[in-house]
């Protein structure tokens, strides 16, 4: 969306910094609730939306990343593929899952699963729950940002419906990298942000302890971004947040997942490119 | 020559003085070289496009001085040098964003990180993109995914080949979720280039890491890059952080992300013209 001069000046001018009292930023508590310990993963709303789901494994080339998992399922008796990013909860399964942070063969394997999709004409559902992309060696050996650039490219063309739903943290490129749907939405507590408050302040603060600001800056929440125009629908979440309630949060999701479906099967394959292509083309916000 | 080296610590206030319209460093006539350490008289560093004439080590050179050096006379005629980021989250750091912006479009003379142009490579019409690593760490916003944006669609409405010369930090935090979504954006105008099997050539320059090496300068139909560049997604030091260990020497140089497959070849700045050339003359004949 461009804005003309006139408009963006009668916009807040300044981030306002959380003022030092006990309560925590809007912000922060949307933070702190999309990393919550108790929050519903993937795999908690794969079981909950999905039937006959079978994992399946490896990008063919290196080896099968367990930060994502993908697979083939059912959606109210619809066939779709799901590729999702998992974080593990207790200590063995946070190592297991690389607290959810993918490797270049997770992405790849996530394309591959999706281009089969795309062969075979199913739905493509991506859940996005990441701190980032994985920050290694053996990462950036194997073409880290190689990887995550091909699937949004990738993606953009896949001839199927894509729904991207972002459930907790929206990690930057890493999170990008499974969203380029027809249909972006984010949970009512999930964050999506090109840096994580931590290291946004250590930039700017010189201090990662002033998150709770950088938090507030980053205008990292579902409303921020669906005002932006940058995703498009918030999933309502329980009372308190989507750990007090898993069950009422997946059957919030599968409504809109069911309408979605619905609106973009009626779509040809040309014209689900066509409209994915214009929806993200039209993102920015600057001066002509 | 059009660019000068900055070798001194940012926050050292050099002294300058105005030439005509051109704001003109006086910061010495010798520079050490960052290679062998010798001091070389700077006009022989400039005369050589900033690389050290002893020992071929490759310094910065700002975006126009690349287009000059690429495009048949120099000449290339700009696109969208007008577009300016609008401060979308009115973001605020150690100083407003949108200070921030008016200084660096003062002393850059940009108003942005990335030129836009149509210009000729040996003879050939073509539509070249150059990033401005002094512009906020030639940082990706709105308006440089917009321009790349714009530029991709003129080429291929054109039917010209595309080069994108990367010297960028990444995806610029000061806008946020925004600028992130230009990665997808532009990435999704790189496919329909590729369905119109149009040539895009990446070129890689130091520094190219984060959002930017995560789209557009690794989906080129060949990725090249300058000798010594730092290319990679993470930067070094959140690595760093991350592993807790020392990273060995020369990762994620151009040399090292050859030795990995992730680059087509590395190519020296002197050489760059004549490799386009010939890359193109196959692609487009
Ligand atoms: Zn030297």
């Amino acid at each position: 969306m461009e804005v003309d001069p006139e408009q963006s000046a009668s916009a807040p001018v300044t981030a306002v910094p959380a003022p030092a009292v006990s309560e925590p930023h809007p912000a922060w508590q949307r933070v702190l609730l999309a990393r919550h310990p108790k929050r519903p993963h993937s795999l908690d709303y794969i079981e909950r939306l999905f039937t006959d789901f079978q994992e399946i494994h490896g990008d063919r080339a290196f080896g099968d990343d367990s930060a994502i998992v993908a697979g083939l399922a059912h959606f109210e008796d619809r066939p779709v593929a799901v590729v999702a990013e998992q974080k593990g909860r207790d200590t063995k399964q946070k190592l297991i899952r690389n607290f959810g942070m993918p490797k270049p063969e997770g992405y790849r394997k996530a394309l591959r699963v999706m281009q089969l999709a795309a062969k075979f004409r199913r739905p493509v559902i991506t859940l996005l729950d990441t701190p980032g992309a994985y920050p290694g060696i053996d990462a950036e050996e194997r073409g880290q940002a190689e990887a995550i650039a091909r699937n949004l490219r990738e993606m953009s063309r896949l001839p199927v419906p894509v729904i991207s739903v972002c459930i907790g943290e929206g990690g930057s490129g890493g999170a990008l990298a499974l969203g380029v749907g027809n249909v972006v939405l984010m949970m009512e507590n999930a964050v999506y942000s090109v840096i994580s408050p931590e290291s946004c302040a250590a930039i700017i603060y010189r201090d990662s302890g002033k998150a709770e600001q950088a938090a507030a800056a980053l205008r990292l929440t579902a409303e921020d971004l669906e005002s932006y125009g940058l995703i498009d629908g918030i999933v309502p979440e329980p009372a308190g947040g989507a750990q007090e309630n898993p069950e009422g949060a997946a059957d919030n999701l599968r409504g809109f997942l069911r309408r979605y479906l619905d609106e973009l099967s009626a779509l040809s394959a040309d014209r689900l490119v066509e409209h994915r292509y214009a929806k993200f083309r039209k993102m920015g916000n600057f001066f002509a | 020559m059009s660019w000068f080296k900055r070798d001194k610590p940012a926050g050292e206030k050099l002294p300058t003085l105005e030439t005509g319209e051109r704001r003109v460093r006086t910061e010495g006539l010798w520079q050490k070289c960052e290679g062998c350490r010798q001091i070389i008289w700077k006009k022989d560093l400039e005369a050589n496009w900033n690389v050290c004439p002893k020992c071929g080590s490759h310094s910065r050179i700002d975006a126009i001085a690349r287009l000059k050096l690429l495009c048949d006379d120099g000449a290339y005629l700009e696109f969208d040098a007008g577009l300016a980021s609008s401060d979308p989250l009115g973001f605020v750091d150690s100083k407003p964003y949108r200070d921030r912006l008016l200084e660096t479009q003062e002393t850059t003379n940009l108003a942005d990180a990335l030129i836009s142009v149509a210009g000729k490579l040996d003879g050939r019409p073509v539509h070249m993109c150059s990033m401005e690593p002094k512009f906020i760490g030639g940082s990706m916003g709105s308006v440089v995914g917009e321009k790349i944006a714009r530029a991709i669609e003129r080429a291929i409405e054109k039917r010209t080949p595309l080069i994108i010369v990367s010297a960028s930090g990444g995806a610029r935090m000061q806008e946020g979720a925004i600028s992130l979504m230009q990665m997808a954006k532009i990435s999704a105008a790189l496919m329909r280039m590729d369905e119109a099997r149009l040539p895009y050539i990446s070129v890689l320059t130091d520094p190219t890491t984060g959002g930017v090496t995560a789209s557009f300068a690794m989906l080129g139909d060949l990725n090249i890059a300058e000798p010594g560049a730092l290319i990679g997604f993470a930067g070094p030091r959140v690595i760093e952080q991350t592993i807790r260990q020392k990273l060995p020497e020369g990762f994620q140089r151009s040399e090292f992300l050859l030795k990995h497959g992730m680059l087509d070849a590395v190519v020296p700045r002197l050489e760059m013209k004549s490799f386009l050339s010939k890359s193109l003359k196959f692609f487009a004949g």
